[in-house]
């Protein structure tokens, strides 16, 4: 279910990693919790964030949510394609739902984050 | 007279059910010492007719019916045809709350829709909120709307803007740290371009301007959109006679980025003040930022057509502090009188008002004007109502006025220079005689 | 029941040189040059032309359309959808009212001001505060008023201080009228009783705090019995006690929100005070205050001096004009004439009935619906669909069900702290009968969720449409007819 080669944030975002360089998006828990998504609002190119600062909104019908960079870094790609089909995101949250590329500002803050196998027990821990 | 179908035998029965004694162990979870002893100083219970007798009389302490008025400026008496009160008064549009359920309010949504169409056609505009308090709140969120959009604080405001609608643009913007500039006007009556200029910087927003302005006067849409746009602001343009968009190329098509303004003209009563109407459209790239609530068209289960509340999640009860604006109520039932009055004068018909208005409005100006000493103050191209100077301080001349059965203009004395300058309003509703009355009368008390 | 006929847009009906209405002739002599080179238009493009039978049938279709309080009980949590008394149209109608010109000489219009704070002075008596403005025009533009009256006091003392705190029970116009007045919120966890505990709120209650808003009774229909000890904290930091008005209902004539040590609220005329919520306003929210805030209030002030009344603009320290004129005058009116008709006892009665319709709900649906917090409840009950969805059966589905019964649901997905919410307020306007159609319908759905949920999720089946496809009208908004 989750990629092996991801990173995933208690937000409930993955980062793959390629480089310098990481794609991140939301994972299949975030987007059944949200729902059918309707919107997102894509942040400008060269924006930079902290770790855990908001990156953008995603929003469903009755629900906005916030989605933090798992790290720091600066926008240097989004995703064009969720402006006309945001339920990508619903479609193929690990694949062609990705929402936007960070330049990764440091490394090392990689190690803060879970593995696939973390998530999902971090997954059954908020189930019960 | 009671509201409460509730009988004593039933009240006992439903407390037996909760197991209580008396009524006043419903409310145990109010501290005793908090409880009210004894009943509220109030008047006691009227009957029915009593009632109607009460408000009749108050009714007749009001003696304005005794006078032909002239009055507007942002408030204009125009006929309502008789539909309008009689299709606006069923109790399915009276008594419904917001359309929460759409599968039981499709006849609310429908109109609203409807009514989005018809504000989307009038401004020239691509989007339609399903209104907004009045015109002056509706000034204040497209204030608020262009500062979110732009994320700048400078904001320009004509002058000639509704002297309450500039009011409340600054009760709202002085807690947001907003920077508030006031434009010039000139001869014509409009906004003066080289102070427009000078005012425009890297920082500014929006202009906010009102066409037909505070004064009567068109203003020159398409050249104040040219030159705000060469400096990346935005164009808002506030009506407060939307009757004159029968007549006049829609803001939209001029370059206005939002319209906004009060539909109190459509087919709602001067009531004193309200509930009016404040209405809002702007360009589709901006809905995300529009305030107020919004109906969409969409699908059932059967693949019909239908109509939901849709972009809510702009809106308080989902974004909360983050909502594009507080609002919740509106004006739903005033939209409705508004889509049921413009539908009932329609395509040819709204045009033809506009035009009876602007003529019977010429005719005044002309005959006032042809009387020595009395001048149009402003050079600009005007509607149903415009400026005139007279030779005396008009305090002392409109008093006159009113002696002789005439509320002939509003006061312009809060702008500097204008105190012997009036507002004159004149509508569809002002036969021929009554205008020559009021010529008459100006000319007895300037004799 | 006949067919229904499934109504057109206006546009789709309209068709060329129809007309509803005859402008009349120009009697003055035209000017076919007036406007000559300005940007007029040609034509409104794709306006209506329909003729007045059209209108009339149009209107009325539509209008069979909508559920409404005319029809049956509209049981919406924290809105009051009572009974609209049909004299109060009538007095709103008068023509001495209607064709009032709000800048008309105060002279003229002495019957407008002496009803205006007729008005005014009962709704002080009701509220037991000192000093009121009707201007709002709805609840949330009240909320805003008051945020503004606390802010300029605040700003007067040299600090108009940051932070504003309001419970997670809270209506969300309160964060969002406290942001639009430049306040940062901070959100107060309610306790296990669904209420404010003094102790929470003592470690958040500082000299930053501007105010607390605090629902009362809340949306949980809970009275919050320890206001006064909440009022006295945050006073003792120099912040003021907010109370939103919207439940109201529960206590008029009961107690006093002056008396509760309470120093601004707002009320909404259109759910305590009766008048008709119009598919969606106009509503009416004045705001009540305490001495203290008076000077702030926004202008114009009604004022009486020897019988005579006037508008007083001349008020320093006013926050300024919060709208046009002077206030949701029909809507006063209709408020007052209800006031006047049911007198002392009868508003009195309008709360008791009010919290007995929402206890016998509460008693008959125990059990079957889950209470999230037994705490008891005044004019409104707050129940869950949890037991609903170990069948697959969401709060929603319950509602949609309720529309085959030919009723209104209640309130869904609020109050925020009860996951799955279904918030139940009768008003006093319901009679026995109303109320026990409403148990029996909430009786029969409980069975129907156990022994065939699809029922419950595939309704409404016999509504003028089936369930509408929100997410596809907000991914592809369509939000006008186009050709």
């Amino acid at each position: 279910m989750y990629p092996e080669n991801f990173y995933y944030s208690q937000d409930h975002e993955w980062l793959k990693v390629e480089g310098e360089e990481a794609v991140l998006g939301i994972t299949d828990f975030a987007q059944k919790q949200l729902g059918d998504i309707i919107y997102v609002d894509l942040p400008v190119v060269g924006k930079t964030v902290e770790a855990h600062q908001t990156l953008t909104t995603v929003e469903s019908v009755k629900s906005v949510s916030d989605v933090y960079s798992p790290v720091a870094g600066e926008v240097i790609e989004v995703n064009q394609q969720l402006i006309q089909t945001p339920e990508l995101i619903n479609r193929d949250p690990h694949g062609e739902g990705w929402i936007l590329k960070l330049r990764l500002k440091d490394k090392s803050e990689l190690n803060n984050l879970m593995r696939a196998a973390d998530y999902e027990k971090y997954l059954e821990g908020l189930e019960h | 007279m009671s509201y409460i179908p509730i009988s004593q035998e039933d009240r006992q029965e439903m407390l037996a059910l909760l197991g209580l004694n008396s009524v006043e162990e419903l409310f145990s979870s109010i501290p005793e010492e908090n409880r009210l002893r004894n009943l509220l100083n109030l008047p006691s219970a009227k009957s029915e007719p009593e009632l109607l007798s009460y408000f009749e009389d108050r009714s007749k302490k009001n003696t304005f019916d005794q006078y032909v008025s002239f009055l507007g400026g942002g408030a204009y008496d125009h006929f309502i045809p008789a539909v309008v009160d009689y299709l606006s008064s069923r109790g399915e549009f009276v008594s419904p709350y917001t359309p929460y359920q759409p599968e039981v309010s499709q006849g609310t949504l429908q109109v609203i829709f409807e009514y989005q169409t018809l504000i989307c056609q009038l401004t020239g505009l691509e989007i339609a909120n399903a209104s907004l308090y009045d015109g002056a709140t509706g000034a204040a969120e497209a204030v608020l709307m262009a500062n979110r959009v732009k994320d700048k604080k400078r904001i320009l405001v004509a002058s000639t803007v509704n002297p309450q609608y500039r009011q409340v643009i600054y009760t709202y913007g002085k807690n947001l740290g907003l920077e508030i500039v006031e434009l010039p006007y000139n001869q014509s009556g409009q906004v003066e371009i080289r102070g427009l200029q000078a005012a425009l910087n890297e920082g500014t927003a929006v202009l906010l301007c009102q066409s037909p302005n505070y004064f009567g006067v068109i203003e020159d849409i398409k050249a104040l959109a040219e030159i705000v746009h060469e400096r990346g602001a935005m164009l808002t343009v506030a009506i407060s006679e939307p009757l004159s968009l029968g007549l006049l190329e829609a803001p939209g098509k001029l370059g206005a980025d939002i319209v906004t303004g009060e539909g109190q003209s459509f087919g709602l009563p001067l009531s004193y003040g309200g509930p009016y109407l404040g209405f809002m459209a702007c360009k589709k790239e901006f809905v995300r930022q529009l305030p107020g609530r919004i109906v969409g068209q969409t699908v059932d289960a059967e693949g019909r057509r239908g109509f939901v509340l849709t972009l809510s999640t702009r809106e308080q009860h989902i974004r909360r502090e983050k909502a594009t604006s507080n609002i919740c109520t509106n004006e739903g039932h005033c939209a409705l009188r508004a889509t049921i009055y413009l539908e009932t004068l329609g395509r040819k018909g709204l045009r033809k008002m506009a035009w009876l208005n602007a003529q019977k409005a010429a005719y005044a100006c002309e005959q006032l004007t042809s009387i020595p000493g009395v001048r149009a103050r402003f050079g600009g191209p005007v509607f149903n109502e415009f400026v005139l100077e007279f030779p005396r301080s008009w305090e002392e001349i409109n008093r006159k006025l009113k002696d002789r059965g005439i509320l002939g203009g509003l006061g312009l004395k809060e702008f500097p220079g204008l105190d012997q300058c009036a507002l004159i309003t004149v509508t569809e509703k002002h036969s021929r005689e009554k205008i020559d009355l009021y010529v008459r009368a100006l000319q007895e008390v300037l004799r | 029941m006949i067919n229904v006929i499934r109504e057109p847009l206006i546009f789709e009906i309209s068709s060329p040189g129809k007309t509803a209405f005859k402008v009349p002739v120009l009697d003055v002599p035209e000017k076919k040059e007036l406007l000559a080179g300005l940007p007029l238009r040609a034509d409104i493009e794709g306006f209506p032309e329909v003729s007045e039978t059209e209108i009339t049938r149009h209107f009325t279709r539509l209008s069979q359309t909508n559920y409404c309080v005319d029809l049956g009980i509209y049981p919406l949590g924290s809105c009051t959808m009572k009974y609209n008394p049909k004299i109060n149209e009538k007095v709103a109608s008068l023509p001495g009212f209607t064709q009032a010109h709000p800048l008309a000489p105060e002279e003229l219009v002495q019957g407008n001001l002496e009803l205006m704070k007729t008005l005014e002075k009962l709704l002080l008596e009701i509220t037991g505060m000192d000093a009121i403005t009707l201007q709002p025009a709805a609840g949330a533009h009240g909320e805003l008023t008051g945020m503004m009256l606390i802010r300029a006091y605040h700003q007067a003392q040299g600090n108009p201080r940051k932070y504003v705190l309001i419970p997670d029970s809270a209506h969300g116009t309160n964060p969002s009228s406290a942001h639009l007045c430049g306040y940062t919120v901070k959100e107060i966890k309610s306790n296990e009783r669904g209420t404010v505990s003094v102790d929470d709120l003592a470690r958040e209650m500082n000299e930053e705090v501007a105010a607390l808003m605090l629902t009362n009774p809340n949306t949980l229909g809970v009275f919050e019995s320890d206001i006064c000890q909440i009022a006295e904290l945050v006073h003792s930091k120099g912040g003021f006690l907010y109370m939103d008005g919207a439940n109201l209902n529960a206590l008029a004539g009961i107690t006093r929100p002056g008396d509760l040590k309470v120093d601004v609220m707002h009320l909404n005329l259109h759910k305590t005070f009766s008048t008709p919520h119009g598919g969606g306003g106009p509503g009416s929210g004045p705001v009540a205050v305490k001495k203290i805030l008076e000077p702030f209030l926004p202008v114009p002030v009604i004022e009486e001096i020897g019988g005579t009344y006037y508008l007083n603009y001349d008020r320093p320290q006013t926050i300024g004009r919060v709208r046009s004129f002077y206030g949701q005058f029909l809507v006063a009116l209709k408020a007052l004439a209800y006031i006047l008709s049911l007198g002392p006892e009868g508003i009195k009665e309008m709360a008791e009935t009010a919290v007995l319709n929402s206890n016998y709900i509460r008693k008959n649906l125990e059990g079957l619906y889950e209470l999230k917090y037994d705490t008891p409840t005044l004019h409104e009950c707050v129940f869950s669909d949890k037991y609903q969805r170990e069948y697959g059966v969401t709060n929603l589905d319950i509602s949609k069900r309720l529309l085959d019964y030919g009723l209104h649901p209640p309130t869904m997905s609020f109050p925020l702290i009860v996951h799955g919410a279904l918030m139940i307020e009768p008003t006093e306007t319901e009679s026995r009968r109303d109320l026990d159609l409403f148990i029996e319908a909430m009786k029969a759905i409980a069975r129907e969720a156990k022994e065939n949920p699809d029922l419950l999720r595939t309704a409404p089946h016999i509504t003028y449409v089936r369930r509408l496809d929100e997410v596809q009208a907000a991914r592809n908004p369509i939000l006008r007819w186009e050709k």
